[in-house]
């Protein structure tokens, strides 16, 4: 009997405990999702439009109140939030990774005492203020250098989002780069390597999984940042031809027309039905690099 | 964790030692208000009205120590929405609470009209042109022309930035000064708020937008467009000249009462209204009858 | 053989200046973009700034201080806990992989979106008025997956060989877990509580519907259930990222900007301070539990 109660104490209660914080998390994840599926489901159930229209038209004129009859043709937006995104990242992943290693193997030093310190600010700073930094900063530099009539593009928005993911990838990567086994690096070293040939052939393979949950994690910010990108991209409704030209984002287009539409009404659903989206596309992205992982880890 | 706490009660501390000293000077002079108002409440929405409120709110509440207005912005659609919930106690609107929610929602609030608020189309000041015909207005923003050469100015390119579709603003604009030609969105770049739209511009060389007159009180960087010869200004949308502007609504859900209803009188007391006019609203009481209903 | 390595040498060395490069660059641009923003602010300095009146942000920056530590007292030891869940507990495989997915996959949600269903189920299914605590749970939301992915790839990173030596001297799964693996995982938790106080610092959008956009405080008042009063958490209050968007958006008060410049200084700040006393605290934290 004493010997349950200590068991109860010193194993089940706590056990319990993080288990019910498990499912707590579980609860609010699936009654968000639940909330988005309710919210978002109204465009095609309440209004009758069909998915394909959502998905592949770029007509947008849904109509703002309960008697519908718009246009919801959202392919504009999500041409603009997959291009942004994906700009984004790929500026940020090679000088993030690269400043992850600098970090851990170049120089630990200068990494812990300077950069690392300025990455957490960085984190914390309003998208506002990124936004208002692109807006007067960025946007009339690539007007200038590029001699256009104004500078707002996929350009500056994939720069501002790249900033603003550059910290969560490199803390991320930092992270999977001091787990790799001690030992791989003594080994390396001993079998007369150099020190880049260590990071690239054994430290970089070795922590791939766990960058690999930096960029998921930064591509996830991507996805849902809305303030700053809306503030540089022009917010045109039209397929950007090229990387300067304006165009609208999802994101973008669900912050700056929520507020102003009435909740339950045609436009208000299928500004929703946007953010359903948003989490289906992030869900699909994060599965593929999942799998992703998984292959590369079982070929080690 | 002791020192967060330790931090978090340093942050405590400093707070009551700089407020207890900058506080006390103020209380003593003492309300003069024969009623006490008291109690606490919330107006939310149209993000065009909001700084009005708030300038009402700070005022209402010198007067009233013991009565508190918070406001907040969030859209026209919030406000009715959360009105119709009573969420709020006061949902500010640009547009009727019929023209967004269903009938049965819209039956339960009560419309009190206060102010109007004028729109001006605003250029880059590099634009030469200062006057432009409401045809001229229409065919710039629906994109037939494109370069102020067409209307009188220099060779320029003319860039459209206009506001998202749900803005309160840009229907008021849409209805008065294109009368009801539809804007080409595919052309015309978009800011999501007032200020962002001033910025751009200002910073935007041949560019064109449109701002509601309380954000052009005192600002130089933009310049003001007439209409058909009428300049946007209070006294022309008085006298019905000047033909862009909308009444703003603030709705109560049901007869507004305590706090509500002291707040909305006191928006509507002769010294607020001459405060009105000096933000760049018009009083809705004083309107002429050349002005119609908006 | 010869020649190889030293191509080797030459490529550790090429990669070594560029590596210094990048990091060189980067940390100009962030130096940079700081530079920017704190000599904006302090241009901007106007005295009586930090008042606690309505022209000063002295409300603002105890709202911003005030409601990230009401969220991290709640989402810390959700986060933390869930992570342990998912790092010792849950059985591996099909389930814990789904989970994480979820997770991810709601942080990739724009604040805007958590901000409404914040509204939807704090402040309206309560039926109560806007306030901090409703704004608080927000910013948990939105902190949560980080901070569960952190814990439990920090939990994770525990060398096995800890574990199996407490296991082996008869600690139970739970002890081990309490007093070998959080100590050790502690500094990386910390990371990710410093980057979960960041986005709540930061976060604009997800406030304006649940914590309102209005602080109305009398001073006079210090008891935390008076709707009144600065301590009560159940009252309206804006953060100083609000107080900016606010400000940069919609407002019409001529020295806006340089407010808005300004509480962007302090915001940068608070959050550098933030950042490094709960570095120092890790610090400590690992010296003491590893008992050096």
């Amino acid at each position: 009997m004493i010997c349950l109660i200590e068991k109860l104490k010193k194993e089940y209660l706590g056990r319990s405990i993080v288990t019910l914080l498990g499912i707590v998390i579980i609860l609010v994840t699936l009654s968000i999702t639940g909330f988005l599926f309710y919210k978002g489901l109204g465009t095609f159930v309440t209004y009758n439009h069909s998915v394909w229209e959502f998905l592949f038209s770029s007509d947008w004129k849904p109509a703002d109140n309960f008697d519908g009859g718009g246009k919801v043709g959202a392919a504009i937006f999500i041409v603009g939030s997959l291009l942004i995104s994906f700009l984004a990242l790929l500026i940020a992943t090679p000088f993030s990774i690269a400043s992850a290693v600098f970090m851990t193997e170049i120089s630990p030093i200068l990494g812990k005492k300077l950069l690392q310190p300025a990455i957490g600010i960085f984190v914390g700073i309003p998208s506002v203020v990124y936004g208002w930094v692109g807006l007067t900063v960025l946007v009339p530099a690539i007007a200038h250098v590029f001699n256009l009539p104004y500078g707002f593009s996929v350009l500056a928005g994939g720069i501002v989002l790249a900033l603003m993911i550059f910290p969560t990838i490199t803390s991320v990567s930092v992270d999977a780069i001091e787990n790799v086994d001690n030992g791989y690096k003594e080994a390396s070293y001993a079998l007369g390597t150099t020190r880049w040939q260590y990071i690239y052939k054994v430290m970089l393979p070795s922590a791939t999984s766990g960058i690999l949950t930096g960029v998921i994690l930064g591509l996830a910010r991507a996805f849902g940042e809305a303030l700053a990108v809306a503030m540089v991209i022009g917010k045109m409704q039209t397929f950007p031809d090229n990387i300067l030209s304006a165009t609208n984002n999802m994101t973008a287009e669900i912050a700056s027309d929520m507020g102003n539409s009435a909740q339950g009404g045609e436009f208000n659903d299928a500004l929703w039905s946007m953010a359903l989206l948003l989490l289906i596309i992030s869900f699909i992205f994060i599965l593929i690099m999942r799998i992703i992982a998984k292959k590369g880890e079982e070929v080690k | 964790m002791k020192k967060i706490f330790a931090l978090f009660m340093a942050v405590v501390l400093v707070g009551i030692t700089m407020t207890a000293c900058s506080t006390n000077t103020k209380s003593s002079t003492g309300s003069t208000t024969t009623s006490e108002v008291t109690g606490s409440i919330t107006a939310a929405g149209s993000s065009a009205l909001a700084p009005l409120v708030q300038v009402a709110a700070d005022n209402f509440q010198q007067l009233n120590p013991k009565a508190s207005v918070n406001v907040s912005a969030g859209g026209s659609g919030t406000g009715l929405t959360q009105v119709a919930n009573k969420s709020i106690d006061i949902g500010n609107s640009d547009v009727t609470a019929e023209s967004k929610l269903t009938a049965d929602q819209a039956a339960t609030l009560k419309d009190h009209q206060i102010c109007a608020i004028g729109v001006a189309a605003v250029v880059n000041s590099d634009v030469t042109v200062t006057n432009l015909s409401k045809q001229q207005l229409s065919d710039i923003f629906t994109g037939k022309i494109t370069n102020w050469n067409q209307v009188g100015g220099a060779d320029e390119a003319i860039t459209l930035i206009s506001r998202p579709e749900s803005s309160g603003t840009r229907a008021l604009f849409k209805q008065y000064a294109l009368d009801n030609a539809v804007e080409s969105s595919n052309t015309a770049l978009s800011s999501d708020d007032s200020g962002t739209l001033e910025t751009n511009i200002a910073s935007t060389k041949g560019s064109i937008g449109y701002l509601a007159f309380s954000y052009l009180v005192g600002k130089y960087d933009v310049k003001k467009m007439s209409i058909d010869g009428v300049a946007p200004t209070l006294e022309n949308v008085y006298n019905g000249s000047y033909p862009v502007w909308g009444t703003e609504h603030m709705y109560t859900n049901g007869d507004a009462t305590g706090v509500t209803k002291a707040f909305l009188d006191y928006m509507g007391t002769d010294t607020f209204q001459t405060q009105m006019e000096n933000l760049g609203y018009n009083v809705i009481s004083k309107m002429t009858t050349a002005a119609g209903k908006h | 053989m010869k020649s190889e390595h030293k191509n080797a040498i030459v490529a550790d060395k090429i990669a070594t200046v560029i590596l210094y490069c990048i990091a060189g660059f980067f940390l100009l641009l962030l130096a940079g973009f700081t530079a920017y923003i704190i000599v904006k602010g302090i241009m901007a300095y106007q005295p009586g700034i930090f008042s606690f009146e309505r022209t000063g942000i002295g409300v603002e920056l105890f709202n911003t201080v005030y409601l990230v530590l009401i969220s991290l007292i709640i989402s810390v030891p959700i986060g933390v806990g869930a992570g342990i869940y998912m790092a010792e507990y849950a059985k591996a495989g099909k389930v814990t992989n789904y989970l994480r997915i979820c997770i991810e996959t709601l942080s990739s949600l724009p604040s805007i979106v958590i901000g409404l269903f914040g509204y939807l189920v704090f402040i309206y299914m309560t039926g109560s008025k806007y306030n901090l605590f409703a704004g608080a749970l927000a910013v948990s939301i939105l902190s949560l997956p980080l901070l569960t992915t952190v814990t439990e790839d920090a939990i994770r990173a525990v060398p096995s060989i800890y574990k199996e030596g407490s296991l082996a001297v008869g600690a139970t799964h739970w002890q081990t877990i309490v007093q070998i693996c959080l100590p050790v995982a502690t500094p990386r938790i910390i990371t990710g509580v410093i980057l979960a106080a960041g986005r709540g610092f930061g976060e604009a959008a997800a406030l304006l519907y649940t914590a309102g956009m209005s602080s109305n405080v009398n001073l006079n008042i210090w008891n935390p259930f008076d709707p009144m009063s600065l301590l009560c958490p159940f009252r309206p209050g804006d953060t100083l990222a609000l107080h900016i968007w606010a400000l940069k958006t919609e407002s019409m008060t001529p020295n806006a900007d340089q407010i808005a410049n300004f509480s962007a200084a302090v915001l940068l700040v608070l959050i550098f301070a933030f950042s490094l006393g709960s570095r120092l605290l890790g610090a400590r934290l690992d010296r003491k539990m590893s008992g050096k």
